[in-house]
């Protein structure tokens, strides 16, 4: 009986890692054939059908992959950067692509999970991908970044601030590294004489948060100003904030630090409304979704929050207003984050570097790779996240963070 | 006479097991050279020798010895980051990468049978929920403890410290080999299919000759009859702790076949979901059964990537899948169905038929 059961489930192995050998063999051998499958297959999370990459299935489009956390506790991220990656892809499509040719874009779940991820890099090797948007967690784009390098594949991400996530010369970001904004904050606490004790709470279970805290520390022994009080919280207690609160009441700190996103963030500050601490509160890139994004949330406890960004919903000029627009009507009314920021520039990006390098489609992903790196240095864009972004051959962009602060429930400039 | 064909039966029993695992490796090889393996599949090789390893070593001790352990990722992540340093420490001085990696599976395997046997000595002396409650806390206890180390290394030493990364007071041409919540980066990619499938083949020959051994036979009749094992006289928990810490020091093996699978290395992993993955593989593939544990963790690793093409659904076939299995091997009705429809009855139906005429 046993033997029967074993054997049968040993078939059904056998018969699923054929199919699936065949099927992916099938479309890395012709390229082509697989495509239409995949692309319905992406359509039918919701958006409208996208004509134009169709009626291209002679070859001649550009594959862009992307890889992020669609599914799991991360998944805010992820949702928003493939949603506005798609918007991208779309106006790019529509206004008549890239050197004439269409887009094709596949994004793919790693469920912020290396491992994942790197199932899901090799999965788009098998679709065809030509150049990568991705990953958008640190992590995961660590481990994919050390198989794209060996392959020479193109890796932009968008939000991957850990500093080894561009460690190849494959590879390049939209965001800044983690320690530019310690190092960012710190000087221009001190730059601008805002406090003279500082106090940080920062989550030391995250790379990003634990990153820019590593900086902002060594930066700050350079600046008029003294660290306090250091209070960290980890993923599993990022509820109470209670202690680290009082902790930095106690030290007498007329600033708190306090580098993570602002899902975390909008409890400190009700937290701290409720135990009446009203120090002066500093953030970094990952606040800016502290007025829209957390529901039940008093913005009015976010009154004088001053944080760095590179990117605000509320910005006035022509592009923001549209991809903010655009961005609501595909999702619900939802409005867009940093990372959804982060990956439309991507695109537009590559877009401009394929432009650049006069690349075609048919070229292979390691040809359009070497073509990129020099191109991507000679590039300048203006984005949602900045005007002027240059890059260097490292990888990292060249981009001022904004400081704003929060008046009267809107960014304004400081 | 009754015992050698009995002795006969479970060696030919394992050899089966055996020749499945080297099988697929020849079929997976032949097809490597041939080309015709897609890039997904060549990247889930090594991922899919880890968690077999993982499935045999933690059914040594929820199917062998009886004791359910949910923290059975807290081992696999001492093996990994011993195992990663160690790797990392070494880079420079030892450059073959298959010397490498079997000194790190060494270390990682000895890392982690200490731990288990610390943990063990305290924890055996619990039976049944206690024991699961103490293993699921210890696997947390492990990942945040892993968390919060920040460990380099340069000209005068080791440096060590448990609060942040400019504590440690390093020399400005200092290496962090450990930082923090971000773990450990660049691990060279050593591990290979090949080395997995050994690893593979060195598991089962442990587990399976301490089965079929004296001393398993003592562990299968604690978890049997622990008062009749005792009033025998046999050493409750010198037994238990010996299935308890080989299995520690396997899934620490299999952590370090992770570890130098991919860039990056990071405490998070290893949380409570992993020990849960490796504990569905155990039960679908059958408590006790090796072989079905093997085939489980294949089938459940692989078919999340292969549903890939439905996107987020794929979550959601992936549970009802998970639900069917459970219904197939373990419900009355399934077992009924399995029993009407097994060869082995077939074939005596049919024989029985054939003498009837």
């Amino acid at each position: 009986m046993k033997k029967l059961l074993s054997l049968s489930l040993a078939a059904a192995l056998a018969v699923s890692a054929t199919a699936c050998g065949n099927s992916d063999t099938g479309s890395t051998g012709a390229d082509n054939t697989d495509a239409p499958a995949a692309e319905s297959g992406t359509e039918a999370e919701g958006t409208e059908a996208e004509a134009p990459a169709e009626g291209a299935a002679d070859g001649s489009v550009f594959k862009i992959g992307a890889i992020g956390p669609t599914t799991g506790a991360a998944s805010a991220y992820g949702t928003a950067v493939m949603n506005a990656a798609k918007i991208a892809v779309d106006e790019i499509n529509a206004a008549g692509g890239i050197n004439g040719y269409q887009v094709e874009f596949n994004p793919q779940d790693d469920e912020h999970d290396q491992e994942k991820s790197v199932n899901a890099y090799n999965t788009l090797k098998d679709w065809g991908m030509q150049l990568l948007l991705g990953t958008v967690t640190s992590a995961p784009c660590i481990a994919v970044e050390a198989e794209a390098q060996a392959d020479n594949m193109f890796l932009l991400t968008p939000s991957g601030s850990a500093v080894d996530c561009i460690s190849g010369d494959n590879a390049f970001r939209v965001c800044f590294a983690d320690p530019d904004q310690g190092t960012a904050s710190a000087q221009y606490i001190g730059e601008n004489g805002l406090a003279e004790k500082v106090a940080v709470i920062y989550d030391s279970s995250d790379v990003y948060s634990s990153g820019i805290y590593d900086t902002f520390v060594a930066e700050a022994a350079n600046q008029p100003f003294e660290v306090v009080a250091s209070e960290a919280f980890t993923a599993d207690s990022k509820t109470d904030f209670s202690v680290q609160l009082q902790k930095a009441k106690d030290s007498g700190a007329d600033l708190v630090f306090l580098p993570f996103y602002y899902n975390e963030a909008a409890l400190v500050f009700t937290q701290a409304a409720g135990m009446n601490f009203a120090p002066k509160w500093f953030g970094v890139d990952g606040m800016d979704g502290i007025l829209s994004g957390v529901e039940n949330f008093d913005t009015s406890l976010a009154e004088g929050v001053m944080l760095l960004t590179p990117f605000s919903s509320d910005a006035e000029d022509e592009l923001t207003k549209n991809f903010v627009a655009k961005y609501g009507e595909q999702n619900n009314g939802e409005t867009p984050n940093q990372f959804a920021a982060d990956a439309y520039d991507g695109v537009y990006i590559m877009k401009a570097a394929l432009e650049q390098a006069g690349c075609t489609p048919d070229m292979s992903a390691s040809d359009i790779c070497d073509a990129l790196k020099t191109a991507m240095t000679e590039i300048t864009v203006d984005g949602l996240t900045g005007s002027g972004m240059t890059w260097s051959a490292e990888g990292e962009p060249s981009k001022s963070p904004k400081a704003v602060v929060i008046d009267s429930g809107v960014y304004v400039g400081m | 006479m009754r015992h050698m064909k009995n002795l006969n039966k479970t060696t030919k029993d394992n050899l089966i097991t055996y020749g499945m695992v080297i099988a697929a490796y020849i079929i997976v090889e032949i097809l490597l050279k041939a080309g015709v393996i897609s890039s997904l599949l060549q990247g889930l090789l090594v991922p899919l020798c880890v968690y077999v390893v993982l499935a045999i070593s933690l059914n040594l001790v929820v199917g062998i010895s009886g004791e359910l352990s949910l923290g059975h990722a807290g081992f696999m992540c001492v093996g990994a980051f011993a195992g990663a340093f160690f790797s990392n420490s070494v880079k420079d001085v030892i450059t073959a990468g298959e010397v490498r990696i079997f000194l790190a599976l060494l270390v990682g395997a000895a890392a982690a049978a200490v731990f288990g046997l610390l943990i063990g000595i305290p924890v055996l002396r619990l039976r049944g929920d206690y024991l699961a409650i103490v293993t699921l806390a210890f696997g947390e206890i492990i990942k945040n403890v892993v968390n919060v180390f920040y460990v380099g290394i340069d000209g005068s030493g080791l440096h060590i410290s448990m609060k942040d990364k400019a504590s440690m007071g390093l020399a400005a041409d200092g290496n962090v080999i450990i930082n923090g919540p971000q773990g450990i980066t660049g691990t060279p990619k050593d591990s290979t299919f090949t080395i997995g499938i050994l690893l593979i083949l060195v598991t089962l020959f442990v587990v399976l000759n301490l089965i079929n051994s004296r001393d398993g036979r003592a562990i299968k009749s604690i978890r049997d009859n622990r008062i009749a094992a005792e009033s025998v006289g046999l050493n409750i928990t010198k037994y238990k702790l010996m299935a308890f810490a080989v299995s520690a020091s396997l899934a620490g093996a299999a952590g370090v076949l992770y570890a130098h699978n991919l860039a990056s290395l990071q405490a998070s992993k290893f949380s409570f979901n992993t020990s849960i993955l490796v504990l569905v593989f155990v039960v679908l593939g059958g408590i006790g059964n090796i072989r079905g544990s093997i085939i489980a963790a294949v089938v459940l690793t692989l078919l999340p990537e292969l549903l890939r093409a439905l996107n987020d659904y794929r979550m959601l076939i992936y549970a009802v899948v998970l639900i069917a299995m459970m219904l197939f091997t373990s419900s009355p009705a399934g077992m009924a169905f399995r029993e009407r429809f097994s060869l082995k009855r077939l074939r005596e139906r049919t024989n029985e038929k054939e003498e009837a005429q």
